[in-house]
């Protein structure tokens, strides 16, 4: 790696550290290094739009982009071992700096490689972008090498695609896919790069990036159903906030924590709303949903106004629709009006953004709702359904205890990302989020192995003060170890977790539970050591059994500046709780295997 | 197995007495039934590029809408193609639809067309030329044209409401039908009334 051309680009950029080019403006730019292909329009757009990092892989179609990213001193590429690492590393950037992750990759199997991220990403409302390299234009239809229909394929997982089809315009079309995919709601975009565009000649410096004309993203709600809500929000007795993904990637955790703590409404968050509001608050009930807590749980349940922000009820959330928050009057904001009673109605939809209209409906209530009998009940659940765990010395590790030891030894702003499955619901039980941006999960498609990716975009994204901590599970990893070499290449300050119980544990969870404990390709103990792979790709590798190892493992790992990895040997029994079964009620949820039983 | 938690039993918990309908809305408990499905006709302005098409189309599949038509043309704007969708969905189904469709890019305006909107579709009915005297016939009745006549089959076009063309094609089949191809609906707002508006109420044409 440390020989292909980028990376000596890297180093030219060490030498001029102190220029920021973000700052430069496209007329600067263009003086310095004119345009003369279609490609250097892409570059260029990329440029403008304040850019710095990339994260792909080489491949023929997408050569002439590449040729151009030589030449730019902004823009720093990472090449990625795996193109789908390329999308989780952008996407997971998108998250950390509320700016479009970018991620390119060349035709064909490339293009088909990044897929999985972009789902992820299109499903999460994640910015980012991904540039594919195409074939030629004269062969786009004849089953050329590495051909596929990439913006075919990608059309139901993405915003909106575009196929590049003019060298003078390709870059327009990179810059209004940037804008697109942080614009209004946000998500993935894609734009297509024949290889005959790119490599055409063209001295058109890209424009002014716009959104499509026929693109709008509101801003205010209407003022009259603002009022009609506030009314609403006034009269209620048993109150609640369900703030989701939106609040934060609206940059709206500010308004929402005022809103809340003024009128005094218990705060719910959706796991993609994790760190909209502080976790440690008095208000705070945590997450609800199929793993949630008892009391955010109990709360949504028993609810008589639930106001939902930058929320798509997703039905891991909801449970049976019959049965969710079944007293409430909905009220629900978002930037996106197909979410407005798309899976529950909304007696009080609104319709734009998120902290504007938080602060539209701070200023129209007058008075907070009479609910002091309301938050009380909210307490009283809470030490009703505390989340314990028992630590018997004669048993493994229990993984709670693993992720509140990583807690306890990090800051408050340390960056959490996971991949999919058991490991992922006890990091985000366990650790206490306080802080917007700090919680990187794969939410709605479930993509095990985003962790480790993640973190890679995540630690580009990340301050320098602010650790990047990757809880994964052993099979969860197995599925993009490969990228643990770009951080080592990297020399990247990253700890990953592996809370390894030798199974893809919630599959094991749910075939005890309901496979009458057939464990049908869900033994994982064929899986590698951990810490010894760790230290074959160059990283710091341990191994930890027991209890009185794990403090001093975690700060040996944390001190280490670049990646470490540490296999938790957790007990592989263990499961996680509370449960609420595929469409049941939020209010049954399971304490334990045998009340699952029960329901 | 391990991690059980503690607290009161899903038994032992307090239980709401409402409920929701599978549409999401709060209902009566005692009420209830599916929702009635309504058929409606979509008139969607989209910009006039490639691709656009298998867009729509790929929305209503993957989104489980059924369309019972779909049909699509230029307008007398170069840049602007008309796709007019008749389809059959409860209530809510057809505000998403609408919303959905209002979602993808290429889409300009969508409009649900009135009842009293004019719909019109055409079918190319071909029928054995055993009775040509006859055909011809049953063909002004309906106010068809024989556009093809050979020695074995006449094809006769025939233009009006579904209705219409639902009856002609029925009454052809005393013929023998060959092969039969139908449009799907076309559709206009009556009057000087724009058929599809953006969203601050202009002509979208403009």
């Amino acid at each position: 790696m440390s020989d292909s051309p980028v990376s000596e680009m890297d180093e030219t950029n060490e030498a001029s550290e102190e220029i920021d080019r973000t700052e430069h403006s496209p007329e600067q730019r263009a003086e310095e290094r004119p345009v003369t292909t279609g490609a250097d329009s892409v570059v260029r757009a990329l440029e403008n739009a304040g850019v710095e990092y990339l994260f792909g892989v080489q491949g023929g179609a997408i050569m002439p982009v590449y040729d151009a990213l030589y030449d730019s001193e902004q823009l720093t590429h990472l090449t990625m071992a795996h193109e789908q690492g390329a999308s989780h590393a952008a996407d997971a950037y998108g998250i950390v700096a509320g700016e479009p992750g970018v991620c390119l990759a060349t035709s064909g199997p490339g293009a088909t490689n990044l897929v999985t991220g972009i789902a992820d990403a299109n499903m999460d409302s994640d910015p980012m972008i991904a540039l594919t390299g195409q074939v030629p234009t004269a062969f786009v239809g004849n089953d050329a090498f590495q051909e596929t229909d990439t913006t075919g394929v990608t059309d139901p997982i993405t915003k909106t695609n575009f196929f590049a089809s003019d060298p003078d315009e390709v870059g327009d079309d990179v810059g209004a896919a940037l804008a697109l995919a942080n614009t209004g709601r946000p998500g993935p975009t894609l734009v297509d790069l024949p290889k005959d565009i790119t490599n055409a000649e063209t001295d058109r410096e890209p424009g002014e990036p716009k959104t499509p004309d026929t693109f709008h993203a509101p801003e205010k709600a209407d003022e009259a159903a603002v009022e009609e809500t506030a009314r609403a929000i006034e009269a209620a007795d048993k109150p609640v906030i369900l703030a989701g993904g939106g609040v934060i990637k609206g940059d709206a955790t500010d308004e929402l924590r005022a809103f809340a703590k003024e009128y005094e409404i218990p705060v719910i968050t959706t796991m993609p709303g994790i760190g909209a509001f502080p976790e440690d608050h008095e208000l705070s009930l945590e997450w609800a949903g199929m793993h949630g807590t008892g009391f955010a749980n109990m709360a949504i349940t028993h609810c008589d106004v639930l106001i939902g922000i930058g929320t798509r009820f997703d039905d891991r959330l909801t449970g049976g629709i019959e049965t969710f928050a079944p007293e409430a009057k909905v009220v629900h904001v978002d930037i996106d009006p197909a979410e407005i009673s798309k899976n529950i109605h909304a007696d009080y939809p609104l319709i734009g953004d998120a902290g504007a209209v938080i602060e539209q409906l701070h200023e129209e209530i007058e008075f907070a709702p009479d609910a002091d009998e309301w938050r009380e009940q909210c307490q009283t659940w809470k030490s009703e359904y505390p989340m314990d765990y028992q630590t018997p010395d004669d048993e493994p590790l229990k993984p709670e205890f693993v992720v509140e030891a990583l807690d306890e030894a990090t800051s408050d702003r340390a960056i959490v990302t996971t991949g999919v499955g058991q490991h992922q619901m006890w990091a985000s039980q366990y650790w206490t989020f306080t802080e917007p941006r700090t919680w990187v999960s794969s939410h709605g498609l479930g993509t095990m192995g985003y962790g480790l990716p993640a973190a890679i975009g995540a630690r580009l994204a990340a301050d320098d003060d602010q650790e990047v901590i990757c809880f994964e599970g052993d099979g969860s990893l197995l599925m993009t170890i490969q990228e643990l070499s770009v951080a080592v290449r990297e020399n990247m300050d990253i700890t990953v977790a592996v809370l390894n119980n030798e199974y893809v544990g919630m599959v094991r969870q749910w075939q005890d539970a309901f496979f009458e404990g057939r464990h049908a390709a869900s033994e994982y103990s064929w899986c590698p050591e951990f810490d010894k792979l760790a230290e074959a790709f160059g990283a710091r590798g341990f191994a930890v059994d027991d209890y009185d190892e794990v403090a001093d493992t975690i700060e040996a790992a944390l001190e280490y500046d670049g990646p470490s990895v540490i296999d938790f040997h957790i007990d592989p029994r263990a499961n996680v709780y509370p449960m609420v079964p595929s469409g049941g009620a939020n209010g049954q949820f399971a304490l334990s295997e045998a009340q699952l039983e029960d329901l | 197995m391990t991690g059980g938690l503690q607290g009161p039993g899903p038994l032992d918990r307090p239980q709401p007495t409402g409920r929701r309908n599978s549409q999401g809305i709060r209902v009566d408990p005692d009420a209830e039934a599916d929702p009635e499905t309504r058929r409606a006709v979509l008139s969607a302005l989209v910009e006039h590029e490639p691709g656009v098409l298998a867009e729509v189309s790929g929305l209503f599949s993957r989104r489980q809408f059924n369309i019972e038509s779909l049909t699509v043309g230029p307008t007398e704007n170069d840049n602007r193609a008309r796709i007019t969708l008749v389809f059959e969905e409860p209530e809510p189904g057809l505000e998403q639809a609408k919303k959905q469709l209002e979602k993808l890019l290429p889409v300009v305006s969508v409009t649900e067309l009135p009842d009293d909107a004019t719909r019109r579709e055409l079918a190319l009915i071909k029928v054995s030329a055993t009775r040509p005297d006859e055909v011809s016939a049953l063909a002004s009745m309906y106010d068809a044209q024989a556009v093809d006549a050979g020695r074995e089959t006449i094809t006769v076009e025939v233009t009006g409401s579904k209705q219409k063309i639902d009856a002609a094609v029925e009454a052809f089949d005393r013929f023998g039908t060959h092969e039969i191809v139908r449009t799907g609906i076309a559709a206009l707002s009556r009057g000087a009334e724009y058929t599809a508006t953006t969203p601050d109420g202009a002509p979208a044409d403009d």
